[in-house]
């Protein structure tokens, strides 16, 4: 666990959640802390993307609550809730003809109503967003065609432009090669860096978990399995129980954080 | 908005009897109780006003439609809202005994609201939920049997009203202006809760999970949105009988210039829904001269083969 002056974004408490009648989260107690980079790992239908849809208010629960500044998230007004927390879904499309800005934009629907249509602010944390994320120069062009990379990183620019202290992300690199899939990491991260953005996303490489992540919960079944810093959580016990796949746990040389190897059936036969 | 007035003063001008620009002036100048000016007050100003209320209308339903759904081939004909609504009214007009479709525009809303009901329960059930393609075979099936019963019903009745058998096939000749002053609160408060919608739809469009993660209530701008498709659909029909694919095609057109935001794709469809309706009621009538075509005859001829470009290209998967 962290020590206890790390402040606390997100907390749930005996949270249950479930889709009909059949429950993917059980009870579940956790911690999510401020100003950190928190990666969910796990398992295909450990309940990754259903607790992200559960912190991020889009599934009510059944029972427990998650609690945000202390209040329960699903007795906050939505749009309040969207000021502080924004969410990224996995895979994520555009209507066709949509363009970079317009999307951008559509992040500051929070901030606005019926009386404020578009003000100053709007403007300035669309620009700023547009910045940080490097797509001023495709800002008119339709998402539909741009690159897999340049869309992830027009949909991320959408929630920051939100401008909330939380960010919750389900599989942010899905469906990118390698190269973009970084691009995004990185920008993440310095947004965490620089802002001191509180970050949870799930992502399915251990490595780039145990490398960019400060906090990781690997998860298995709707229950934590583990969780706390990557170099105590990501052990070959761990990967063999929750993924049920023998690996070596080595030292990535670039960063010296826990790189996991699998053995699989080729070498073991050999 | 300059051409939409060059195609009103068209389709008053143009038809069967040939009156010149002069005549029609006249007509509302200084009426002299001759034919061609009976012509113009009594059926052509009422037809053209018929065309542009309806146009404009089943436009903005099928862009509400398409936001709302996500699916490019909304249209309230193709799902379904059009026959729901042509069955209820027909169902009135032979069960409750009345002569005249003057009295149904409750019924029209009603049917039209139950069709849409009806298609979303179904396009939700199919596996993988609420994709464009269960919806759309939801709206097709639903048609066919409502269209089939509405069939029936005709036959079995041994009753030929002309009136229905012209209106089913959807025209906006021969309506007389109290049909069309009842359907008018409908359709105005159908287009404007549809316009207020616009900046609400483009959100939505993003998706259902983007939307609420934004802070949006989706249940309840999709309950207000589908209640304006029943209004604005429901309204038509009662005026003007099924009126297939302007609703489909004119939010396609209009987004080449109008771009993805709803609160431009819904006053331009509204504007270019009624220029394209009152353009194919002129051809309806100079088709096949000295004889006239319901225009909801003369829409599919220019709207199938968009439909078929459309699943082509637009549907992924």
């Amino acid at each position: 666990m962290f020590d206890l002056a790390t402040h606390i974004a997100l907390t749930t408490r005996k949270l249950t959640l479930a889709y009909d009648s059949e429950a993917i989260i059980n009870s579940l107690d956790l911690a999510i802390p401020a100003g950190k980079i928190t990666v969910l790992v796990g398992p295909n239908g450990c309940g990754k993307s259903t607790l992200i849809k559960g912190l991020g208010r889009l599934l009510k629960p059944k029972g427990g609550t998650v609690y945000l500044d202390s209040a329960s998230i699903f007795s906050l007004p939505t749009k309040v809730v969207a000021k502080k927390l924004g969410l990224l879904p996995q895979g994520p499309t555009a209507p066709e003809g949509l363009t970079v800005r317009e999307l951008v934009a559509q992040g500051r629907y929070p901030h606005q109503n019926w009386l404020q249509q578009w003000s100053e602010e709007d403007e300035h944390h669309v620009e700023a967003a547009l910045a940080i994320t490097e797509l001023k120069d495709l800002a008119t062009r339709p998402i539909d065609s741009l690159s897999g990379g340049q869309r992830q990183r027009a949909w991320i620019a959408m929630t920051l432009a939100q401008n909330t202290q939380i960010l919750l992300l389900d599989e942010p690199t899905t469906f990118l090669d390698l190269a973009h899939q970084i691009e995004v990491l990185d920008l993440l991260y310095d947004l965490n860096q620089r802002e001191g953005r509180t970050i949870v996303m799930v992502l399915h490489d251990l490595n780039q978990a145990c490398r960019y992540g400060d906090y990781l919960i690997a998860m298995k079944e709707g229950q934590v399995y583990a969780q706390g810093v990557p170099q105590e959580v990501m052990t070959e016990p761990l990967v063999r129980d929750v993924f049920g796949l023998d690996c070596r746990i080595v030292n990535d040389p670039v960063a010296g954080t826990p790189l996991c190897i699998p053995i699989g059936r080729k070498v073991a036969v050999q | 908005m300059f051409l939409l007035l060059l195609c009103f003063m068209a389709s008053i001008a143009l038809g069967v009897a040939d009156i010149g620009p002069d005549d029609i002036l006249q007509a509302f100048t200084q009426p002299d109780g001759s034919t061609e000016h009976l012509i113009i007050r009594t059926v052509r100003v009422p037809r053209s006003i018929t065309a542009l209320l309806v146009g404009a209308a089943v436009a903005v339903a099928g862009a509400i439609m398409q936001g709302l759904t996500r699916n490019p081939l909304a249209d309230p004909g193709i799902l379904g809202i059009n026959a729901g609504a042509a069955l209820a009214v027909v169902m009135a007009v032979f069960w409750l005994n009345a002569a005249s479709l003057s009295v149904y525009a409750g019924f029209a809303l009603v049917g039209a609201a139950i069709a849409a009901v009806t298609v979303y329960g179904l396009g939700s059930l199919g596996r993988g939920g609420l994709t464009p393609l269960n919806l759309t075979i939801a709206g097709a099936a639903l048609t066919a049997l409502v269209s089939s019963l509405t069939t029936a019903i005709l036959i079995l009745s041994q009753r030929t009203l002309e009136e229905i058998r012209f209106w089913l096939a959807g025209s906006v000749a021969g309506r007389d202006m109290d049909l069309v002053v009842q359907a008018l609160p409908y359709l105005t408060l159908g287009l404007g809760i549809g316009l207020l919608m616009g900046k609400q739809l483009t959100t939505l469009s993003l998706g259902e999970s983007i939307a609420q993660g934004l802070g949006q209530k989706t249940a309840w701008v999709k309950g207000v949105a589908a209640a304006s498709v029943v209004l604005l659909a429901g309204g038509s029909v009662a005026i003007a009988g099924p009126i297939g694919f302007i609703g489909l095609i004119v939010p396609h057109i209009v987004r080449f210039w109008a771009g993805a935001d709803y609160r431009w794709i819904l006053p331009y469809s509204a504007i270019v829904g009624a220029i394209l309706l009152l353009l194919a009621d002129i051809l309806a009538r100079l088709i096949i001269q000295p004889q006239e075509l319901p225009v909801g005859i003369v829409m599919p001829l220019l709207g199938a083969p968009f439909f078929i470009y459309l699943t082509r290209s637009k549907i992924k998967r």
